[in-house]
C-alpha cells in the first residue's frame, strides 16, 4: 500500500530557531508549494511571520522545488508530488 | 573608528558584527552601521590625503576597528579624462575609472579585500565563494596571499582565461553545471551546514558589499572632493552600483562632499541576454523577475539579483535609468573605448560604453555634464569578445610585400 504523500522542505539556518534546530522536515497531503507552506505554518509557530507578508512570500525569500525557482514555475500554485525536495532560501546573496 | 553595528535594510533590527548576512526578522539584507557624528571632516580629508596608496586610505569608512592586514594593494585605480571619448559622443567631459587596474584586474578586488580581512578578523581559515568569474579571481588571489584555503564555485561554462586565472593560484576550482544563479543557491545551501567557511558574497556579504563604497569615494576624491554629474555603472547583482552612491551619500553627511544636495544621475547596464533590473526598471516593477541568463555579458549574467529592488531605486530617484543593450553593441562597445582611450576593457565595459553611447545619442545627457563610465574588469579575460573584429595583414619580411600590402589595403 503507497504511503502518504511526502515532500522534503529544507530549513535555511536562518529560520531553524522557529523550527526547534530542524535543518530538514517533511510535509504530508500537499499538492502546492503553497500547501506546503501552510503544512508548514501550523506546525511552527512563528515562521508565517517570517517569510509571509500579506498572503504572498516576501520580496527577499526564494523557494525553490527541485532546485527550480519557484518564480520559473507557478509560484505559490507550483505542484510538487511525492519524493521533491522544497527548499527555502534567503535572497540576498551573490554578486 | 566609526563602525557600530548590522542593520536590516528593510525593518532596522540591529545585529552585532559577525558573519550574518540575513534578518533575523524579516529576512531582510543586512548592512554595516556607522555613527559618523564624531568624524571632523577637515580632519578625515587631512587622514585620507595622508593615507596610503590603497583603498585603506578610507579606513574611517570601513567595518574595522583598526586597519587589518591586508598583503594585496587594492584601489587608487586610475580616473582618466577621455575626452577623445566625450567627442565621439558629442559630450564635454567624460571620465573613465579604470578598475581593471586592481591586483586581480577587476573591482572585485575591492571586495574581497575586504571580505577576507574580516573573515580572518572572526576567524576563519576557509573562505568561498560563487562567481561568475572576476570574484573567481579575486578570492582565489587573495585567499592565497593571505593563506587561506579557498573554494570556488563557477558556472562550467566559464571563459577560459577566468578559468585559467583563477586556478592558477592553487584554489579548490568547482564547475557547477548550471548557470551562476544555480551556482549561489547551490553555496547557500552549502553557507547553511559549512559553518566554519566564509562565503564572501554569502554569510560576510555585509562587509564584502562595504568594499565598493571605496569605488565611490576614489571617484569623489579624485575629482577634488566634488561629485560627478553622472555615472553610468554596470548592474549584475546591484550591489557595486547601489554602493558607489552609498559612498558618495556618506562623504555628503559627514561634510568631504561640499554640496550636500546634490544627486548624481545614475544609470545602470546591463545586457539584453541577462537583462533582469532594466526589464523591471522599464516596467515600472519594484522588484525584479528572475530570468536564465544569455550572451556574452557573462560577468553580469545574474538573473536573480540580490539588490535589483535597490538598484531600481537608486535609478528612480536619481533621475536615472537602467538600460540594456545587445551582445553586438557590447562589442562595439568594447572597440570604442578600447580605440578613444587606450583601455581594453571585458565584455561588462563594453556593456556599459553601449549604454552611455546609447544614452548621448537619444540626447539623455546634457553637453555640460560631468559623466563617470565606470570600468569593473580587463578586456584580456574576455578575449573571445573581439576576436574576429579586425583583420591582422600577414606578409613575408621584405619591403616589398608591405609595400604592396600598402598600396592594396592599408592606410596608414
Amino acid at each position: 500500500m503507497p504511503g502518504p504523500m511526502a515532500v522534503t522542505v529544507k530549513i535555511p539556518t536562518q529560520l531553524r530557531s522557529v523550527t526547534g534546530g530542524e535543518a530538514e522536515t517533511s510535509v504530508e497531503d500537499a499538492t502546492t508549494v503553497g500547501e506546503v507552506l501552510d503544512g508548514l505554518y501550523e506546525r511552527f509557530d512563528g515562521l508565517r511571520e517570517r517569510i509571509a507578508e500579506d498572503g504572498d512570500l516576501r520580496r527577499f525569500v526564494n523557494v525553490y522545488v527541485e532546485g527550480e525557482d519557484i518564480r520559473f514555475l507557478d509560484g505559490l500554485e507550483t505542484p510538487v508530488e511525492d519524493g521533491d525536495e522544497v527548499t527555502i532560501l534567503p535572497a540576498v546573496a551573490g554578486g | 573608528m566609526p563602525v557600530q553595528a548590522l542593520q536590516c535594510k528593510e525593518c532596522h533590527e540591529q545585529y552585532p558584527l559577525d558573519a550574518r548576512y540575513v534578518c533575523d526578522r524579516c529576512f531582510g539584507p543586512l548592512e554595516v552601521k556607522y555613527d559618523y557624528s564624531g568624524l571632523d571632516p577637515d580632519g578625515a580629508r587631512r587622514k585620507i590625503q595622508a593615507g596610503p596608496r590603497s583603498i585603506w586610505r578610507y579606513s574611517d569608512f570601513l567595518p574595522f576597528e583598526s586597519r587589518p592586514p591586508a598583503p594585496l594593494t587594492t584601489g587608487t585605480t586610475p580616473l582618466l579624462k577621455a575626452d577623445r571619448l566625450a567627442e565621439r559622443l558629442g559630450l564635454r567631459e567624460v571620465y573613465v575609472k579604470n578598475d581593471a587596474a586592481n591586483p586581480t584586474h577587476s573591482f572585485k578586488d575591492r571586495v574581497v579585500t575586504i571580505a577576507l580581512a574580516k573573515a580572518r578578523e572572526l576567524g576563519y581559515k576557509i573562505v568561498a565563494c560563487p562567481s561568475t568569474g572576476n570574484l573567481a579571481n579575486a578570492v582565489a588571489a587573495h585567499a592565497a596571499a593571505n593563506g587561506l584555503e579557498s573554494y570556488v564555485f563557477i558556472p562550467a561554462d566559464l571563459e577560459e582565461q577566468k578559468i585559467l586565472a583563477t586556478g592558477v593560484y592553487g584554489t579548490t576550482l568547482v564547475k557547477v553545471r548550471g548557470s551562476y544563479d544555480d551556482v549561489n543557491r547551490l553555496c547557500m545551501e552549502l553557507a547553511s551546514e559549512r559553518e566554519d567557511w566564509a562565503f564572501v558574497n554569502v554569510n560576510v556579504r555585509p562587509y564584502y558589499a562595504e568594499g565598493s563604497k571605496t569605488l565611490g569615494y576614489e571617484i569623489a576624491e579624485q575629482l577634488a572632493f566634488t561629485l560627478p554629474d553622472r555615472v553610468v555603472c554596470p548592474i549584475a547583482s546591484g550591489s557595486l552600483f547601489t554602493k558607489i552612491a552609498r559612498g558618495f551619500q556618506e562623504w555628503q553627511e559627514v561634510g568631504l562632499i561640499a554640496d550636500a544636495d546634490k544627486q548624481p544621475v545614475f544609470n545602470g547596464a546591463q545586457g539584453e541576454g541577462c537583462a533582469p533590473v532594466a526589464t523591471a526598471f522599464s516596467e515600472g516593477w519594484e522588484i525584479c523577475k528572475p530570468v536564465r541568463p544569455s550572451g556574452i555579458a557573462k560577468s553580469l549574467a545574474i538573473g536573480n539579483p540580490a539588490d535589483g529592488p535597490y538598484a531600481l531605486e537608486l535609478a528612480r530617484k536619481s533621475g536615472g535609468t537602467v538600460e540594456s543593450v545587445s551582445d553586438d553593441e557590447i562589442r562595439e562597445g568594447i572597440r570604442l573605448l578600447a580605440e578613444t582611450t587606450g583601455v581594453f576593457t571585458e565584455t561588462a565595459g563594453g556593456t556599459t560604453t553601449a549604454v552611455l553611447r546609447k544614452l548621448a545619442e537619444r540626447g539623455d545627457i546634457d553637453r555640460d555634464e560631468r559623466v563617470v563610465l565606470v570600468i569593473t574588469g580587463e578586456g584580456l579575460k574576455t578575449l573571445d569578445a573581439v576576436r574576429d573584429t579586425f583583420e591582422a595583414h600577414e606578409i613575408d619580411p621584405s619591403t616589398k610585400a608591405f609595400e604592396a600590402l600598402e598600396g592594396t589595403s592599408v592606410r596608414a
